[in-house]
């Protein structure tokens, strides 16, 4: 019966999928027992590893959402010329190959790049420093919580932020007030996304910040540095990073649900518009 | 007092809304179809609307001014907004919601709305009738000088409605302040607005008292908009089921609606009929008085005879040889009425 065997095909390549795509991430806890993988979490090179992975991304992530918050809530609001051209450019590090932000980078703000003159007067060389692993996980990951940040200052009813203005809030109130508790959600999502994908970020970072232990050496290039001398470490790093991962796909999927029901309604049936 | 005026033109997309206006203190309705430039007239008056070329003032206050370059943002408008579907905070709970713009005085509000036991609620836990006196209460908490409320019936079932319907008019009355109020039902127009303005593709085709515009309509679309009496009187319950109302000139009409207290009437106006005498007909309900005035639309007449209009066909006018000032009896059928409580 040839709808039992298409039936029987869903199944095949779905067993398939999950197969390929958990056996990896299996290995990695299979190959090394839990308490070693812990040890060799303390070695002085993955403390170090973790650590610069740590500030440089919390310090880009402050950034991302910094700036990413306001130019999010204007490209949801208003309605100009070139609106759609400027989200398109916004989104492009979603599709531009990481060694290609890399080298973009580099030709931008390297010494010899497009501002190397003008930052070298003021004293500034950027390439392989802290800095530059911070403006490369910026580059990579401030279009995930962007897009992101977008769509949730969309789903607002624009008459809300209409009524707040009637009542007396100037724009920047009605931002703080209306805007950002209503969108908190969309944001949360989005601004757990981009902080995962800074924290992963390899390509970029390695060709404009190198990879020198304790200073431009994040979690994902100790991996790739361990591989051969130490590839327990490699294995640790790895593990500790897919615990990561899970937790921030739970976050992703549970702030927008958690805040909803908290900022709308503590009854979830009570949302339908009742008479 | 203060006495809105205004004189604006704003583009729209296929026409643009150009309207010279004044309303002093009282409600004032705007009627018409969707797309007539009603909302965006309310955007425009509190400010969500830039108009192109006029002038905007309340009082001595002038808000927009395009030849002096004047355009107070919103916020800097003393402006309470009613919007369609009420558009409260859904975050925030009733309390909040009435306090966002009030410095104090929220529980004072909440307590005159009848709605003080919902302060700690959210918006999402309220019936429509509720929501609505959440949003009144929240757009005069700012003590505004002019009320705007857009479609403020709309969100309400047919049974919220009569109820409501009365509750908001004597607010209305009470509150006596320059209102727009905008609907596309002339039956909420006429029981809530002393005053009617119709507004047709940006133009206003029409303004007067509900029943002048149901007597002598200025066009076919207000007569098909305003097609139904609204008689006021009060209803007590009478024999056989039926609800008698004694109309203001004393004499009483019978319906089948139930209904008590003050109530309109409301008929619409090709269900009454005109004869010299009253006929011995299915018809409960006659009302002789001389005939007010004789309006032509097309191939219809309408005839206004006492507190009633009457539309009947050119060639029956004419058959009878109606003329103005004659003695003539309105019949219409007690099922063919629908009470509609005013108080």
């Amino acid at each position: 019966m040839p709808s039992r065997a298409f039936g029987i095909a869903l199944w095949i390549a779905l067993a398939s999928a999950v197969l390929f795509l958990t056996l990896p991430v299996l290995a990695l806890f299979l190959r090394v027992p839990p308490d070693e993988l812990v040890a060799q979490l303390a070695s002085e090179r993955a403390r170090e590893a973790i650590r610069v992975s740590l500030t440089t991304s919390l310090v880009a992530h402050a950034l991302i959402l910094g700036f990413g918050t306001p130019a999010a809530y204007l490209l949801a609001t208003k309605r100009f010329r070139g609106r759609a051209f400027v989200v398109s450019l916004l989104e492009l590090p979603l599709v531009l190959p990481p060694a290609v932000a890399g080298i973009g980078l580099l030709a931008a703000f390297g010494r010899s790049g497009l501002l190397g003159e003008e930052l070298g007067a003021l004293g500034l060389s950027i390439p392989f420093t802290q800095l530059a692993v911070v403006l490369a996980v910026c580059f990579v990951a401030s279009p995930f919580y962007v897009r992101a940040a977008i769509a949730a200052f969309e789903a607002i009813d624009p008459r809300l932020l209409d009524a707040s203005r009637t009542l007396g809030a100037d724009r920047g109130r009605t931002f703080r007030r209306v805007a950002l508790p209503l969108a908190a959600g969309g944001l949360g999502a989005g601004s757990t996304l981009a902080f995962a994908r800074g924290l992963g970020e390899f390509g970029a970072t390695i060709m404009f910040a190198g990879s020198l232990p304790g200073r431009t050496q994040t979690a994902p290039l100790a991996i790739y540095d361990s591989l051969d001398q130490d590839f327990d470490v490699a294995l640790a790093l790895g593990a500790l990073f897919v615990v990561f991962s899970i937790l921030i796909l739970l976050a992703a999927k549970l702030i927008p649900l958690w805040t909803r029901s908290a900022s709308i309604s503590p009854f979830p049936f009570a949302r339908s518009r009742s008479t | 007092m203060d006495t809105l005026r205004l004189d604006l033109s704003v583009p729209l997309r296929a026409f643009s809304l150009d309207l010279t206006l004044e309303a002093g203190a009282g409600t004032l309705a705007l009627a018409g179809p969707s797309g007539a430039g009603k909302t965006t007239l309310l955007r425009a008056l509190a400010g969500l609307v830039r108009p192109a070329r006029g002038r905007i003032a309340v009082g001595e206050d002038v808000w927009f001014d395009a030849a002096r370059g004047i355009d107070l943002p919103p916020e800097r408008r003393s402006v309470g907004f009613v919007f369609q579907d009420y558009a409260l905070f859904p975050h925030l709970t009733v309390e909040e919601n009435v306090a966002y713009a009030a410095r104090a005085g929220a529980a004072a509000l909440l307590e005159r709305f009848g709605i003080a036991d919902l302060a700690r609620a959210r918006p999402g836990e309220l019936s429509g009738g509720e929501r609505q006196r959440v949003a009144l209460a929240r757009a005069l908490a700012r003590e505004p000088r002019l009320l705007l409320l857009d479609e403020p019936m709309a969100a309400l079932d047919a049974h919220t409605r009569a109820h409501v319907r009365g509750e908001l008019r004597a607010l209305l009355r009470d509150l006596g302040l320059p209102t727009l109020l905008v609907t596309h039902d002339f039956e909420d127009a006429a029981a809530l607005a002393p005053r009617v303005a119709v507004l047709v593709r940006g133009r206003l085709v029409q303004e007067g008292r509900p029943e002048e515009l149901v007597a002598a309509p200025a066009d076919a679309f207000v007569a098909a908009l305003t097609g139904g009496n609204l008689v006021p009187g009060v209803a007590c319950p009478s024999a056989g089921g039926l609800t008698e109302v004694t109309l203001e000139s004393g004499s009483g009409v019978y319906s089948t609606d139930a209904g008590t207290g003050r109530v309109g009437v409301a008929i619409a106006c090709w269900d009454v009929t005109v004869a010299r005498e009253a006929p011995p007909d299915s018809a409960l309900n006659h009302l002789r008085a001389p005939i007010a005035s004789l309006a032509p639309l097309g191939n219809r007449v309408r005839v206004r005879v006492g507190p009633l209009t009457a539309e009947v066909t050119a060639a029956s006018a004419e058959r009878l040889a109606l003329t103005e000032g004659e003695s003539v009896v309105a019949s219409f059928k007690a099922t063919a009425t629908r009470l509609v409580p005013l108080s």
